[in-house]
């Protein structure tokens, strides 16, 4: 495929003390692939995410998103730049209408510049866009506060959170943990379409068999090092990955 | 037991149909008083109270609650954005001091210091607190807490701007009204401008920072740039609150650093409730008449005075304002089971 690299990532290695969770983890990524983050728990994932998306510096290696190097660079640039993240855990501001959650990515620097997002239309355009995620605009679960919501309801904010900010690089943390199969049902369509539409993803999952639906790609990682990376088949039939995820027959 | 209950209190939402926080549906003019009384009310007694206690020693309570009522306003600004201050003394002396060592060294006139005072000394505090932008909850606390012992003992110590005595026959406002009128202007500025800007886009802005900054973050939105904005902001009222009181009793010294400065507009802001401006403005007006009503106790003032301080907060945590307008909001009736 001659599409442009969107990200590379050089032998990143992050150390929390004598811990290494992240250990000399190269790849690159092509805009437009979809690509699945998974691995036993503690493996690294969500550091790597931080990483990436700034929260956490690294010990060592290099960052560069559209041949910018991102390294050091604060998270709020990275956002600005178009990355946008998921959280695992629900992060929202609980007490702020749900709608008004999204006036955070509406009025960034980004989406100023991006056209749209004028004074005293961001309440319309929140309102929009949790339409498509299933807050339907004539109930009153727009207008509630986030913190009185279902945990399925936060997970989609979350990710309306996410697209407000018209990333060209989406990064799910998790998306669909605690949420309900019949939710899961309801937004990987959404996922799925933002793909076809060119938007580039990386989606860290405990749900193999969602994700492997919708991935072009995997790449598996234990200890924090890079065990396989290729189509979601051939990378899951490696002996490394079937002893990460099943253990050896010693430790059993 | 079959007759044990027959009524029951019922609650209910007096609001009016809204769709959201900017939209309304008015069908009366009782509804239309009904938005408006909460506004008209607290203005035309700032307004009016000025004349009713006249100039004296009442006309400087009321004075001196305006500046506290700043400051208040100045803390609650900065809680708004999770900024937990222990410093508005910081701001208040700050800005007495710009105002006072320019009118007494420079001999500039009185509406040069105050807005060189409010705008210039928002700054040095500003540049002052960006170092610690990074910190949160107690650790940016106590450096508030520090900031003006350190300018206290600096002025001690170096004998600098008149040292322990302090630079006096300062400038004085041409004529009490003047400066009431100003004081009470800037009150009302302050109460309905913060209200206002925290329900606009910039606002909420705010309102996601104090509650989660990493989710900000993620947002693309640069924390400490809004928060130096807002340390700016508020810096300003508490300066200008210092300036004015400079001029009112032409004199400026130590005790403009001093913890009171600090304790009583947060006292003020714990009774009246944090988080709706109203609530401090509402509760340095208690506060701070009260306290100056109490001298004739004496000795007993101090006490009596914690006394009825602790005795408000164990009723009603949340502060007067908040119950005053759930119940503004709410009826109650009996209703048959």
């Amino acid at each position: 495929m001659p599409e442009e690299v969107i990200l590379r990532v050089e032998n990143l290695t992050k150390r929390f003390g004598g811990v290494v969770a992240v250990d000399q983890v190269s790849f690159e990524l092509r805009r437009g692939e979809f690509l699945g983050l998974i691995g036993p728990n503690g493996s690294g994932k969500t550091t790597l995410i931080n990483l990436i998306t700034g929260f956490v510096k690294p010990t060592s290696g290099r960052i560069y998103y559209l041949n910018q190097d991102i390294t050091h660079k604060p998270p709020y640039h990275i956002a600005c730049l178009g990355v946008a993240r998921s959280f695992q855990m629900v992060r929202a501001f609980h007490k702020l209408p749900a709608f008004k959650n999204l006036i955070v990515p509406l009025y960034s620097p980004r989406v100023r510049k991006l056209g749209g997002g004028k004074y005293g239309e961001r309440d319309d355009m929140a309102i929009d866009l949790l339409d498509d995620f299933g807050f339907e605009r004539d109930s009153f679960v727009p207008y509630k506060p986030a913190g009185s919501l279902p945990h399925g309801y936060l997970k989609r904010l979350d990710l309306a959170r996410c697209m407000a900010l018209r990333p060209d690089l989406l990064i799910l943390d998790e998306l669909f943990s605690g949420m309900t199969m019949s939710e899961v049902a309801a937004t990987l369509p959404l996922i799925e379409k933002f793909n076809r539409e060119g938007l580039t993803i990386i989606m860290v999952e405990h749900r193999l068999k969602e994700l492997f639906r919708v991935a072009h790609r995997v790449i598996v990682l234990n200890f924090g090092k890079k065990i396989a990376d290729g189509p979601p088949k051939e990378a899951m039939a490696q002996e490394e990955v079937q002893r990460a995820y099943l253990g050896t027959e010693s430790e059993g | 037991m079959a007759e044990a209950i027959k009524y029951r209190k019922e609650r209910i939402d007096r609001g009016i149909k809204a769709r959201s926080d900017t939209i309304y549906m008015l069908s009366s003019y009782r509804e239309l008083l009904y938005l408006l009384l909460p506004r008209i009310l607290p203005i035309s007694f700032l307004l009016l109270v000025p004349l009713w206690v006249g100039g004296g020693y009442w006309g400087k309570v009321i004075f001196y609650s305006c500046t506290f009522a700043l400051l208040a306003l100045s803390w609650d600004l900065l809680a708004s954005v999770g900024l937990i201050s222990l410093g508005q003394a910081l701001f208040f002396g700050v800005g007495s001091y710009v105002a006072g060592g320019f009118n007494y060294y420079l001999k500039w006139p009185i509406f040069l210091t105050i807005p060189v005072a409010t705008l210039g000394g928002a700054l040095i505090c500003t540049l002052l607190l960006i170092p610690v932008l990074r910190l949160r909850g107690v650790y940016f606390s106590m450096v508030t807490l520090i900031l003006p012992l350190l300018f206290d003992h600096l002025i001690e110590t170096l004998e600098i701007l008149g040292g322990t005595h302090g630079l006096l026959s300062l400038s004085p406002f041409p004529n009490h009204w003047l400066a009431d009128y100003i004081a009470i202007g800037a009150v009302i500025l302050c109460l309905f401008g913060f209200r206002r800007l925290l329900h606009e886009d910039y606002g909420f802005v705010l309102r996601g920072i104090r509650e989660d900054d990493r989710v900000v973050m993620a947002g693309g939105i640069n924390i400490y740039w809004y928060k130096a904005q807002t340390i700016f902001l508020s810096a300003a009222v508490g300066c200008f609150a210092g300036a004015l009181m400079t001029h009112y009793y032409q004199f400026v010294g130590r005790s403009a650093f001093a913890l009171d400065n600090t304790i009583l507009p947060l006292a003020g802001v714990v009774l009246g409730g944090s988080g709706n401006f109203a609530g401090s403005v509402l509760g340095t007006f208690i506060l701070v008449p009260l306290s100056e009503a109490l001298r004739a106790l004496g000795g007993l003032r101090m006490a009596l005075y914690s006394l009825i301080l602790i005795t408000a907060l164990a009723i009603l945590p949340e502060g007067l304002f908040h119950y005053f307008e759930r119940k503004y909001h709410q009826f109650e009736r009996l209703v048959s089971v």
